[in-house]
């Protein structure tokens, strides 16, 4: 008893109870997340197995939809993600550093370039309801010879980039927090985890589009 | 009733059960021994829902005419599946006895994230609970796999409410798994070296591996599915271009290697028991421990065998066949080991034992059957039939249950800090026996003979084995009552346990007390010999 009251009596931030010390902690927190993101890809990897299926039965149908798919707001905000993936590496540099500023700017940068993807997002989705592209009893297509197949490929877009709009969001409430947290003086330069966890989700976040942007907007695009 | 005199509770140490009484206490609580007892009582509470359902159907059975109409028995066995295989099966040894022990048999203080851990109780009563409406609602009729396009367009039954459910369930078995996996890295005691884990470890961390893989696969699947039937847009409407063997191939990419999520851990129960009643060192340790991670491994190259007649190219059938007879090669090295584990051992036959030896025959008639099913000519015979209903529930109850009542027994002084009535638990152990196999060994005559699953009515000459089966169902539900009884009066009135009941090896019953406390060890504990050291010479354990 008297070892481990030794051990919780050293105050180390943000050391919880069942852990020995801040090192055994940061490697669960680590490990945990990497699992996290592991269940993230086999999720998503679900849909890019469909999407893999679909294109290989139906090339012709899919490659006809990339004409429909606004690739001028798709390059922006692949361009957008990759520039927040750079200010989320900054946010976790400033803390490594500690310094408190630099932390709650490069956040919240991040924050309003995961606000103009999605923005940006909601444009397109607009249109494609205005073209009538949504899957469902109004969906038309221009081609006759494809309705079916290519309202396969906007189901599978819906579903790909609305599950990365979900985790957009997600991942806008989590930076939300960090921020709240960040202006609290929560972090210091000796334990930050939450910021280097998020930020591993959020690249994680980004590399799903950059797989996403190819794949159903650019295959096919120029013929 | 006396009033109980102050003297009487001074024996009585802080243990994890006396810390605290109120129902926050509960309901908030982070200690992973609270949590299990909190899915301890809602699986309980599923498996006699879903156990209801299974009376129902072997009710309509009993007759060829059969008692209800087609639909309602559609519902039944569909209800009876789901309830069982995603709210009792998959979580029933992981949640409570895998939270109880992981973390006290890896010499931690708790599971690496407590917090987590709770959610996923509520995560799994939330899902529980949406499931629960869809039943009272007037229940799902697609059979417990969701097939498409059935499910997707035809179906007028609750099929979103129910998937979202389990979709919701799944993320309490990603959260365990997840869990296990970095308390077992991470939270490892002074000289716990993954060579001296003990195999219950082992195979929690290999069922934690298929937790955390497969389960987002059916979570997007379910998604998908849900999608479907929301916009009525096809994607495995084959009428609409859509595929509905892809929705085969993405269940079973989870659904297979789940099926080892309810097996695994029933292995890791019976390494642990085995061996301790036969007081005497696993045969080739290192040989079950990597037969676990051997079947968490394979088990995902082979969900190809469920699809063996619904139009997958032959080649791929063939891979497929090949790669389910090699799951049987671990799985065969297990029950060769625990033989071996006897042999020549100081054989004891105490309740945890019974059903060990229970497991052992029956999961091997299951796991033997199941190489019939993996060979393609027989699998068209006997697809669809009682034949592979009789298959797996010898895993899945003949195996998983056994161990599962058996893990209960062993550990039940552990959990509870009181002794069960060993004459009532061995009586109740061979009840569930005879009540196993008469309910499904005649199942499978039937399937052979050509009896399908999921039918209401039957040829009146298939009656006779029916009536032994429903016979055999009574009896087995009688078995499973009588644990609960006793156990129950047991949990109040039983005598008070030692710290070491079963003189067993293993952190959890030499260096944590009985009940262990809050934060499991008085003291730091120290690993200084390999598991199961039965045979060994008494090592200095210190204990202070």
């Amino acid at each position: 008893m008297a070892d481990s009251d030794a051990t919780m009596a050293v105050h180390e931030p943000g050391l919880r109870h069942h852990f020995d010390d801040s090192a055994q902690q940061l490697d669960s927190s680590t490990l945990g997340m990497w699992v996290f993101l592991v269940t993230e890809v086999m999720f998503f990897g679900g849909m890019f197995g469909a999407y893999t299926v679909y294109r290989s039965m139906y090339p012709e149908a899919f490659a006809s939809t990339s004409h429909f798919m606004n690739v001028t707001i798709g390059a922006i905000n692949t361009g957008v993600l990759i520039f927040s993936s750079f200010t989320m590496v900054m946010a976790v540099r400033s803390a490594q550093l500690g310094q408190k500023k630099a932390i709650i700017a490069f956040l919240v940068l991040t924050l309003i370039l995961g606000c103009v993807f999605l923005t940006l997002k909601y444009v397109e989705y607009h249109e494609k309801w205005v073209d009538h592209h949504i899957p469902g009893p109004g969906f038309q297509y221009q081609d006759p010879r494809y309705v079916h197949q290519a309202q396969i490929l906007f189901f599978l877009y819906f579903a790909m980039t609305g599950m990365h709009a979900l985790h957009m969001i997600v991942g806008v409430g989590l930076l939300t927090t960090l921020i709240v947290m960040a202006a609290r003086n929560r972090f210091t330069a000796a334990w930050y985890t939450p910021v280097e966890m998020i930020g591993l989700y959020w690249h994680f976040v980004d590399i799903v589009w950059i797989f996403l942007f190819p794949l159903l907007y650019l295959i096919g695009h120029t013929k | 009733m006396s009033t109980i005199l102050p003297s009487a509770k001074t024996e009585t140490r802080p243990n994890y059960l006396n810390v605290d009484y109120g129902w926050k206490s509960w309901l908030f609580t982070t200690d992973h021994k609270r949590i299990a007892l909190l899915y301890l009582f809602s699986i309980t509470a599923f498996f006699f829902v879903g156990g209801a359902f299974a009376v129902c159907m072997r009710l309509n059975l009993l007759t060829p005419e059969g008692l209800f109409a087609h639909d309602t028995y559609n519902k039944l066995f569909t209800m009876h599946g789901i309830i069982m295989v995603f709210f009792f099966l998959v979580p029933s040894i992981p949640a409570t006895l895998g939270n109880f022990l992981v973390p006290i048999m890896v010499g931690a203080r708790d599971l690496a994230f407590p917090r987590i851990n709770l959610l996923s109780w509520y995560l799994y009563i939330i899902g529980g609970v949406i499931a629960l409406t869809a039943i009272v609602q007037g229940g799902v009729d697609t059979g417990w796999t969701f097939y498409a396009p059935f499910s997707s367009t035809y179906s007028n039954t609750h099929v979103i409410l129910t998937a979202l459910g389990v979709f919701v369930a799944g993320f309490s078995s990603i959260l365990t798994g997840l869990n296990f996996i970095v308390t077992i890295h991470t939270m490892r005691a002074p000289g716990m070296t993954w060579s001296r884990l003990p195999l219950f470890v082992w195979g929690h961390y290999a069922t934690s591996l298929i937790q955390v893989l497969g389960t987002p696969v059916i979570a997007i699947t379910l998604v998908l599915l849900g999608l479907e039937r929301i916009l009525h847009a096809g994607i495995f409407d084959p009428a609409v271009g859509g595929d509905p063997v892809l929705f085969q191939h993405l269940f079973w990419f989870y659904s297979h290697p789940a099926v080892y999520i309810m097996i695994l851990p029933g292995m890791a129960v019976i390494s642990e028991v085995v061996t301790c009643f036969s007081r005497k060192a696993i045969f080739g340790y290192t040989f079950v421990a990597i037969s676990s991670i051997a079947i968490a491994v394979l088990g995902f190259l082979v969900w190809g065998h469920h699809l063996f007649v619904a139009g997958q190219s032959m080649y791929a059938s063939m891979v497929f066949s090949f790669l389910s007879f090699m799951v049987a090669v671990p799985s065969a090295i297990k029950v060769f080991n625990w033989t071996a584990t006897m042999y020549k051992g100081s054989v004891s036959y105490e309740t945890p034992m019974l059903y060990a030896f229970g497991f052992i025959g029956l999961f091997t008639i299951g796991g033997l059957t199941g190489l019939f099913l993996a060979t393609m000519a027989i699998d068209v015979h006997v697809t669809d039939t009682y034949f592979v209903i009789a298959h797996f529930h010898y895993v899945m109850v003949g195996g998983m249950v056994m161990a599962y009542l058996g893990g209960i027994h062993f550990w039940f002084p552990k959990i509870s800090g009181r002794m069960y009535p060993e004459g009532w638990a061995k009586f109740a152990a061979l009840v569930v026996f005879v009540g196993f196999n008469l309910t499904f060994f005649p199942q499978f005559i039937l399937g052979y003979q050509g009896m399908p699953r999921r039918y209401a009515h039957y040829p009146p000459e298939f009656q006779v084995l029916n009536v032994m089966s429903t016979a055999g169902a009574s009896i087995l539900a009688v078995g499973y009552l009588i644990p609960m009884i006793y156990l129950a009066w047991a949990w109040r009135k039983g005598p008070k346990a030692p710290q070491n009941p079963w003189n067993a090896k293993g952190l959890e019953w030499e260096q944590s007390p009985t009940p262990p406390p809050t934060f499991n060890f008085e003291h730091q504990p120290v690993v200084t010999e390999p598991a199961y050291n039965y045979s060994g010479e008494e090592q200095e354990v210190e204990l202070g």
